[in-house]
């Protein structure tokens, strides 16, 4: 066989949704199905992807490389390494999952998944990329089925909500497009390749100024502080299985563009910024903590949660050691598993009581007793309990900065504090208390909906337990960054 | 070249004026205008077909014009444009069924005398072929002459108009009587010798005055001022037509005219068109936003592209040229197709107003997702067409280390995207105020000419080395430093 499979992995979906794009409008239970077993295909693809792997070196593997604009020097060129692994693992994973919550979604089935698929080849594409041009219109093409995706069957803002993500989104990448091409016509001989422009050595005056174009780019999609603010409305509006994929794949793909842009080719620049960056990553852990928890509406807070937890990956990499942005790259793991599933916890809910506000309920794990377990496992890999694997890469973080960024680190240990609070005080207001009588009789969370959830409960718990289990793929890329970044080996 | 060895290189040219006359004779016999329609569409691509592809070394008629790949190029956009105009007007009703044969002979005059602007390199040449468009864009605008607006939109081009030719011919004067030729580049070899001489300060009077003339026909801002009224008024398929193809030639003239005659001067106009780029795209933008007519909006969305296209020549440099020629190829297929499908949208809900857009990705989900289309490509979203343009204006602001005009670029891009995804929002995102389950009727022609310019957006989105290719190829005629 001979198919290559880096490719079948991004434009299966984009078979798929030429698929349901001409199967008949009404046939919903079949355009189900197709996405179903497309983005079901691709995380077996994905997994078969994952044994072949050889985590022991740090080079890029199942590399595609076939001439696209010769015009512009344009290569088709994908491949994966320990960076890019993890993210796709986790973005077949919440895709396929999405997709199963996706069948409570009753109207103009036929275009959601259309555009779901859509964004399923965007998001795979991004991660997979290995030439600047390719990696910058996959970017894009995230953008635009999410708007729709948010736009149409998003909640009673929806329209708000979308087009200011949208056009926080474009206005990052416009400049981070300055930033490519201006990386292009810097090297020499002009390039778009990430592997040959790392080669480069440019001037700290250029990297500064490419580093900042490029940062609006990744910093709008991250969140980072102050660029947030499109993030709790997107969040909140968007239905249940998108804010699965906007905060577990998409708030990534920023902080993997520094990984695999800005840092290997702007070194010099990193470590001159790191130290701001370091600045941002606290205030956006204390400052994203805080608002979490003075949020009244139960996916607000996940959503403010995110920019507190995204806030650690960002200080993993300020403190641009191999402990830090070991853990950092596994904090961007785990926060997908814990936000996706959180965020689907919060859809189990709101699809029964048509209400997000924290207050409204009470007492639900005497009526939800499975339901409850499932939130209470999730949040506490939230909060960082010890054994599950939000614990493992957040102490990753923290231990890789402490040397470096003494203070910094301490007052992120605040961040942690205050998601046991929010997350403490979310699961005495929906669970504990007197019931409200409103909810008597709410039925408990469904088989496919725990269908959804275990899968990532298992990693959760699996990567909580034995850590290796990811870090072993990503150690050695990581390990070869630090060389490129000159950092401090530790 | 004497005018007699000239024949040999505008025998296409004569076949198309011959067929002019006939379309002309028929339109009084035939009933059915529409074969007036298809006939001249036929005489269009025929007379592209039998273009002559060898370049002679020197211009043709004493050097009045010149036939080399940067006319080819100029000359394949227009007809490109034109016979999809034709064929989008065999379905536009609006227009009487008496008049329609003398649109199409405007039409098919149009062709040629586009080429002719395309080739023109001296002044005399350049002035009769703009004042010629001119001239035939009046009447085309006006030709639903009981339609108040497109009277009205008519009367005020041509104030406009003559206003500017005026401006222009005065320009044009100075230069001539600075260095006593008209021919472009014989005025740029006089310009380089006279260093420091009192004809330079009338020379540079004279460019600025023709600038305006030719910054007129590009909607350049601040002569931009009679489009928008001008492309809401004009009959749906001359919109079209006007806000590509005249605008097209308009940037072929002013590059003619700027690399041949005043390269002398590149750093007074870089730093013109830099200001006049960043205002003209800054402007249209900005009023697009407040606009509730699609035709409308898109016309301040024309002007706003014509900024982004000066940008390659306040750039200049080879690749500032080929940016420009590859942005009119990207515009050329998304700004048609966009007026297009708006026509075909007039056509079944007859208006051009924004909230009768509402819900139209449920009443016609293809002509939907068409507009969509276009629009994401107007707005430089990858992959399609409008993208690669976008890439190399981009590039050349870059190459150019022009940082204002590539930050200018990037904040007008944002503020793009909102007005076009207004239209978007209301075609997917709004609900219709009321179903009226009357599908869509569009004649055949209208949908080839979607069809075509929907696929062109495509191809050249995902495909864009045969355009660049050709472009490279069409540039290498002019002298670039």
């Amino acid at each position: 066989m001979n198919i290559p499979i880096l490719s079948s992995l991004v434009f299966l979906p984009i078979v798929g949704m030429i698929l349901v794009m001409i199967a008949p409008k009404n046939q919903h239970q079949f355009i189900r199905i197709i996405g179903t077993v497309v983005t079901g295909v691709v995380l077996l693809i994905t997994v078969k992807l994952l044994f072949a792997f050889n985590p022991n070196t740090s080079d890029l593997q199942f590399v595609e490389h076939v001439s696209w604009i010769p015009q512009l020097n344009v290569f088709y060129h994908l491949g994966v390494d320990g960076i890019s692994l993890p993210m796709i693992l986790a973005t077949s994973l919440l895709s396929f999952l999405a997709c199963i919550a996706s069948f409570g979604i009753k109207e103009r089935v036929k275009e959601y998944f259309a555009l779901y698929l859509l964004l399923v080849t965007g998001m795979l594409g991004t991660f997979l990329s290995i030439n600047l041009f390719l990696f910058y219109i996959f970017w894009e093409v995230v953008l635009v089925p999410m708007y729709f995706l948010i736009g149409i069957w998003g909640g009673s803002r929806k329209e708000y909500a979308a087009i200011k993500f949208f056009l926080y989104t474009l206005a990052g990448s416009m400049f981070m497009l300055i930033g490519i091409l201006a990386l292009f016509f810097a090297s020499t001989p002009h390039t778009f390749d990430m592997l040959e422009l790392s080669k480069n050595a440019f001037a700290l005056r250029f990297q500064q100024i490419i580093f900042m174009a490029l940062f609006f780019g990744f910093a709008i999609k991250v969140p980072i502080f102050p660029f947030h603010t499109w993030l709790p409305d997107a969040h909140v509006e968007a239905p249940t299985p998108i804010s699965v994929l906007l905060a577990g794949v998409l708030l990534k793909m920023g902080t993997y563009g520094f990984f695999r842009i800005s840092y290997p080719i702007l070194p010099n620049a990193a470590r001159w910024f790191s130290p701001y960056m370091g600045i941002l990553a606290v205030i956006g852990i204390v400052y994203g903590g805080f608002v979490a928890f003075a949020q009244k509406d139960f996916k607000k807070m996940v959503a403010y949660s995110s920019v507190s937890h995204m806030g650690f990956v960002l200080l993993g990499l300020a403190a641009l050691t191999t402990t830090g942005l070991n853990g950092a790259l596994l904090q961007m793991f785990n926060h997908a598993m814990i936000t996706g599933g959180l965020f689907l916890l919060v859809g189990v809910l709101y699809d029964r009581a048509h209400t997000r506000a924290l207050d409204s309920f009470g007492g639900m794990w005497a009526k939800m007793p499975v339901y409850g377990g499932i939130l209470i496992f999730i949040s506490l890999a939230s909060m960082g309990l010890p054994g599950l694997s939000g614990f493992v890469s957040e102490f990753m973080v923290l231990m890789g900065s402490f040397k470096i960024y003494r203070w910094m680190t301490i007052v992120s240990c605040i961040g942690i504090l205050l998601a046991a609070a929010y997350l403490l005080y979310m699961i005495q207001r929906v669970l504990l208390g007197k019931l409200n009588p409103k909810w008597a009789n709410l039925p408990d969370i469904n088989a496919r909906e725990i269908f959804t959830l275990v899968p990532l409960m298992v990693f959760i718990l699996a990567v909580g337990i034995y850590p290796n289990l990811v870090l072993q793929y990503i150690t050695p890329a990581i390990e070869n960054l630090v060389r490129l970044l000159g950092g401090i080996p530790a | 070249m004497n005018s007699l060895d000239s024949l040999f290189f505008i025998h296409s040219e004569l076949f198309l004026t011959a067929a002019l006359f006939i379309v002309l004779i028929f339109d009084f016999f035939v009933k059915q205008k529409k074969w007036l329609g298809w006939l001249s569409f036929l005489a269009l691509v025929v007379a592209f077909k039998i273009s002559p592809l060898s370049y002679p070394t020197e211009g043709l008629f004493f050097n009045y014009y010149v036939w080399d790949p940067f006319t080819f190029f100029f000359k394949a956009a227009a007809y490109l444009t034109i016979g999809l105009t034709i064929l989008a007007s065999l379905a536009y009703e609006k227009i009487p069924e008496k008049q329609q044969g003398e649109l199409y002979v405007l039409l098919i005059a149009m062709a040629l005398l586009l080429t002719i602007m395309g080739g023109s390199t001296n002044l005399l040449m350049i002035f009769l072929a703009i004042e010629s468009v001119s001239l035939t864009s009046y009447l085309l605008v006006g030709f639903q002459k009981f339609d108040k607006f497109s009277s009205e939109a008519s009367l005020k081009y041509v104030l406009f108009g003559s206003v500017s030719s005026a401006i222009m011919l005065f320009g044009m004067s100075l230069l001539f009587g600075a260095t006593g030729t008209i021919d472009l580049t014989r005025i740029g070899f006089l310009l380089s010798q006279s260093t420091g001489s009192e004809i330079q300060h009338i020379a540079l009077v004279g460019m600025m005055f023709l600038l305006v003339g030719i910054g007129f026909k590009i909607s350049m801002v601040p002569f931009h001022m009679w489009a928008p009224d001008v492309y809401q008024g004009a009959p749906t398929p001359v919109t079209a037509f006007l806000t590509v193809a005249p605008k097209a030639l308009g940037f072929a003239v002013m590059a003619r005219v700027l690399f041949l005659a005043f390269p002398h001067f590149i750093h007074k106009w870089t730093h013109l068109l830099t200001v006049l780029s960043i205002l003209t795209m800054t402007i249209g933008n900005v009023i697009a936003i407040s606009q509730s007519d699609v035709k409308r909006l898109l016309a301040y969305s024309s002007i706003a592209q014509a900024g982004y296209i000066l940008v390659g020549l306040a750039a200049p440099g080879p690749l500032g040229l080929q940016a420009v020629l590859i942005y009119i190829i990207t515009y050329l297929f998304t700004n048609l197709g966009a007026f297009f499908t708006v026509l075909a949208i007039e056509r079944n809900i007859g208006t051009n107003q924004l909230e009768a857009y509402n819900g139209l990705s449920i009443r016609s989900p293809l002509l939907a997702l068409a507009l969509a289309i276009f629009l994401l490509s107007l707005a430089g979203i990858p992959p399609l067409a409008g993208f690669i343009g976008k890439i190399y204006i981009f590039s050349a602001a870059i190459k150019a280390n022009s940082i204002p005009l590539a930050v200018a670029i990037a904040l007008n891009s944002a503020v793009a995207a909102y007005y076009y995804f207004k239209i978007v929002k209301a075609m997917y995102l709004t609900r219709p105020a009321k179903e009226d389950g009357i599908p869509f009727q569009n004649p055949l022609p209208i949908k080839i000419v979607v069809c075509a310019t929907l696929l062109g957006t495509l191809l050249i989105g995902l495909w864009p080395m045969l355009v660049i290719r050709f472009v490279e190829q069409s540039i290498t005629s002019l002298p670039i430093f």
